[in-house]
């Protein structure tokens, strides 16, 4: 059955990628729909027989023998365990959504088999990560991923901005892809094996051990988790490795939805969870993890605030939840930071999809400032947002609600530095949460239309093809918190995560539940505020943002211009690379290299055959006269020398 | 009277071998000479062979000419039959028009 759920997608990416011409685009669709349904059908199915079912229930599928050299053992197998369940559910439901509502929004599109063929690449490297048993396979889904989030964003290879993201996308992951593949190499140096079950179990033994780098003395585990740390930053986008994220929305708004919301993204979110038995015994790593995610948590909702764009403030919402996550695994709340993972999958999909219903309504228009009003044309999209919204900042018993103030919650009950910082950041950012997800909502749905005389007479509702994937997700964002809060967080939370998840010391989220009242009330009364902001701002006073941002220009314009990150980096790395690879090109390789290799080599041969052809007269008598003439000196030699 | 000895022989053979020689390559105008005096340097070495079998007694030496002039019969018609063609295809036998290999 595992099988079946990993290679699926494979099997029907190579269908459709290399057979698209002959099957077509219907052929393409339904061998890449299907296949995802079945993998969504058999992931719900193993999703109850091992996280549900009482007992622990993980299962280990050896694939085949991948790499075997000396010591280093790798294989091709899948660890089946409450986690990799929870991924396999996500990934999979989403994805099958995603193939479906594709069929839809990109049936315009004149390349709908590669489309769909990269769509299929992407789930089947997903599983590979999360299935996988070693970081080796972890290393190689981690990197399909990647190429295929390349392949995706860059699907519109005609549009220079979207070739552009694509390769920013690409170089930051490598960024971070660096930091992980170090941090693989420190663990087979310490532990002598890639194997998760290996690894861990033996990582008690390297505590308080150190290693020594150029002149430095690391604490051993610590840098390896940080390493490895540097890698879930670059893929999970957060703060220093974030500024590809926003960018990638060049892609078609279903990858936007698929990859850069409810899966990729979140696999530095996994890969930290699943690496918990190492994180936990490394305490600075894990206060590391947490500054940066309550700090992405903020910085994302702050630029989120003032962006236009509708994709990209749905993305700068992405970050800033990644944020949250990773500030939960860093108070060590796994259960939480998994819980929001899952829950987050189901309204930030719903989100996407719906702003792709509402950009496929207003003619590819993603602007708000030409939007508005546009409730009562697509009244369907806009309920559907609203779900989304809704579960998004926490509205009572939708899914947000539960997984980000049990974030929340176990911040503060964490009691640390670390702590109390991510619970004050986690409160505020949940307020400009509220303020920028209700602001989109307002500026896209209410007052009156900004849209041109010709968008408006086309606005129409999207087909059922785009619309039911949309009531999935809602059901999911109306119901996963629900459900599911007593087994991600709650008191079947032993019996459900089965070991899956390590913890030293007390369960920071079995504190979260006795915490004060103010700390459950201050995430809700963060969501009002920002709502009440929002609606004052946006549907009673709309002058008051103009009268705002006048007043506040500094802050303003930190948040519009993303706190000014892509212009440092641009001065910091790009310029000089720039400029390095200038000095290389035109003095190194032009003016060395080529000039005395290659192209002098030539040149040469050139001048001294043009001596050499002079030779050749082509006339009879004198190639006659050289040959008696060499046949002369021949015998001379052999006859006066041979004497 | 004269005796006629063998460095006679060898002295016509050799201003037989040099006529030859720069026949080839002092001729301006046409092929056939050349092939005239590739003629005549092969019986300038026939001439050797002989005078030499006649003074040494060793009928080997006339034997290998007879070989030689067979072999200098056929080259000779070869080269007329590719000068025949040569002149078909070009119009011209002229040594000076003949320099296609020129580099």
């Amino acid at each position: 059955m595992y099988q079946t759920i990993v290679f699926l997608p494979l099997l029907a990416s190579i269908i459709a990628g290399l057979f698209g011409n002959r099957i077509g685009v219907r052929g393409a669709q339904g061998v890449t729909c299907g296949a995802l349904i079945v993998s969504a059908v058999l992931s719900w199915v193993a999703f109850f027989q091992v996280a549900m079912a009482p007992g622990d229930h993980a299962t280990h599928v050896q694939v085949l023998s991948w790499i075997v050299s000396g010591d280093f053992n790798v294989n091709w197998a899948f660890q089946i365990d409450t986690l990799t369940a929870v991924m396999l559910v996500v990934v999979n439901t989403v994805s099958c959504l995603v193939h479906i509502y594709s069929v839809g929004y990109m049936s315009h599109d004149p390349h709908i088999q590669r489309f769909m063929s990269y769509l299929s690449l992407f789930t089947f490297a997903m599983l590979m990560l999360i299935t996988s048993d070693n970081f080796v396979q972890m290393f190689f889904g981690w990197e399909g991923v990647g190429l295929a989030s390349y392949l995706l964003i860059g699907f519109w290879y005609k549009k220079p901005s979207a070739c552009a993201a694509a390769i920013k996308a690409f170089v930051v992951n490598r960024v971070g892809d660096f930091g992980f593949a170090l941090g693989i190499f420190a663990i087979f140096m310490t532990f002598g094996s890639v194997d998760f079950a290996v690894v861990f179990a033996s990582v008690s033994d390297h505590v308080d051990k150190t290693i020594h780098f150029l002149g430095m003395e690391l604490d051993l585990l610590t840098t390896i988790c940080l390493l490895l740390f540097i890698g879930a930053m670059g893929k999970s986008a957060q703060l220093g490795l974030h500024t590809w994220l926003p960018d990638a929305m060049e892609g078609p708004t279903p990858v936007s939805a698929l990859i850069h919301a409810a899966t990729m993204v979140t696999a530095g979110v996994f890969m930290v969870a699943r690496c918990s038995p190492l994180f936990e015994y490394s305490p600075d790593a894990l206060a590391v993890v947490a500054v940066i995610g309550a700090s992405t948590a903020f910085f994302a909702a702050t630029v989120g605030m003032s962006q236009f764009d509708i994709k990209r403030v749905i993305a700068y919402s992405t970050c800033s939840q990644l944020g949250y996550m990773f500030f939960a695994l860093g108070v060590s709340a796994y259960g939480a930071a998994v819980f929001h993972l899952f829950t987050h999958a189901f309204f930030k999909a719903l989100l996407f999809l719906g702003s792709g219903s509402v950009i496929h309504a207003s003619s590819d228009e993603q602007d708000m400032r030409n939007m508005g009003g546009l409730r009562k044309q697509i009244p369907v999209t806009f309920w559907m947002m609203t779900i989304g919204t809704l579960a998004l900042t926490g509205f009572p018993f939708l899914a947000g609600y539960y997984s980000k103030d049990m974030i929340i919650e176990s911040a503060f009950a964490a009691h640390s530095g670390v702590g109390t910082y991510a619970f004050g950041l986690g409160v505020a950012a949940a307020l400009m949460t509220s303020f920028y997800s209700w602001r989109l909502v307002f500026m896209t749905f209410f007052g009156e239309s900004r849209a041109s005389k010709e968008v408006q007479d086309h606005v129409h509702e999207s087909p059922q093809v785009m619309l039911i994937p949309l009531y999935v997700l809602a059901l999911g964002a109306l119901l996963s918190g629900f459900v599911y809060k007593e087994y991600f967080v709650g008191h079947n939370y032993e019996e459900f995560w089965a070991g899956a998840l390590f913890l030293i010391g007390d369960n920071v989220m079995e504190a979260a539940h006795h915490v004060p009242t103010w700390v459950i009330a201050s995430p809700f009364i963060a969501m009002v505020v920002g709502f009440a902001t929002a609606w004052y701002f946006y549907v009673k006073e709309p002058s008051m943002p103009g009268k705002f941002t006048s007043t506040f220009r500094f802050a303003h314009a930190l948040s519009f211009n993303k706190w000014y990150f892509d212009e440092l980096y641009d001065i910091i790395f790009v310029k000089p690379a720039m400029k390095l690879g200038m000095i290389f090109w035109k003095r190194g390789d032009e003016n060395i290299i080529d000039r005395y290799g290659p192209d002098g080599v030539s040149a040469a041969v050139v001048r001294v055959a043009q001596k050499f052809k002079q030779f050749q007269t082509g006339y009879l008598y004198h190639y006659a006269f050289v040959m008696l003439i060499g046949l002369s000196a021949l015998v001379t030699f052999f006859v006066m020398g041979g004497l | 009277m004269m005796e006629i000895g063998i460095e006679h022989y060898l002295t016509l053979a050799a201003m037989l071998f040099t006529l030859g020689v720069f026949g080839i390559f002092l001729n301006k105008k046409n092929v056939i000479v050349i092939l005239l005096s590739v003629e005549l340097i092969l019986l300038s070495v026939e001439f050797n062979l002989v005078a030499f079998s006649s003074f040494m007694g060793d009928l080997v030496g006339q034997v290998f000419t007879m070989l030689i002039l067979t072999v200098a019969a056929a080259e000779g018609s070869i080269g007329l039959a590719i000068l025949v063609v040569y002149f078909r295809n070009r119009g011209s036998i002229a040594v000076e028009d003949i320099h296609l290999m020129k580099g």
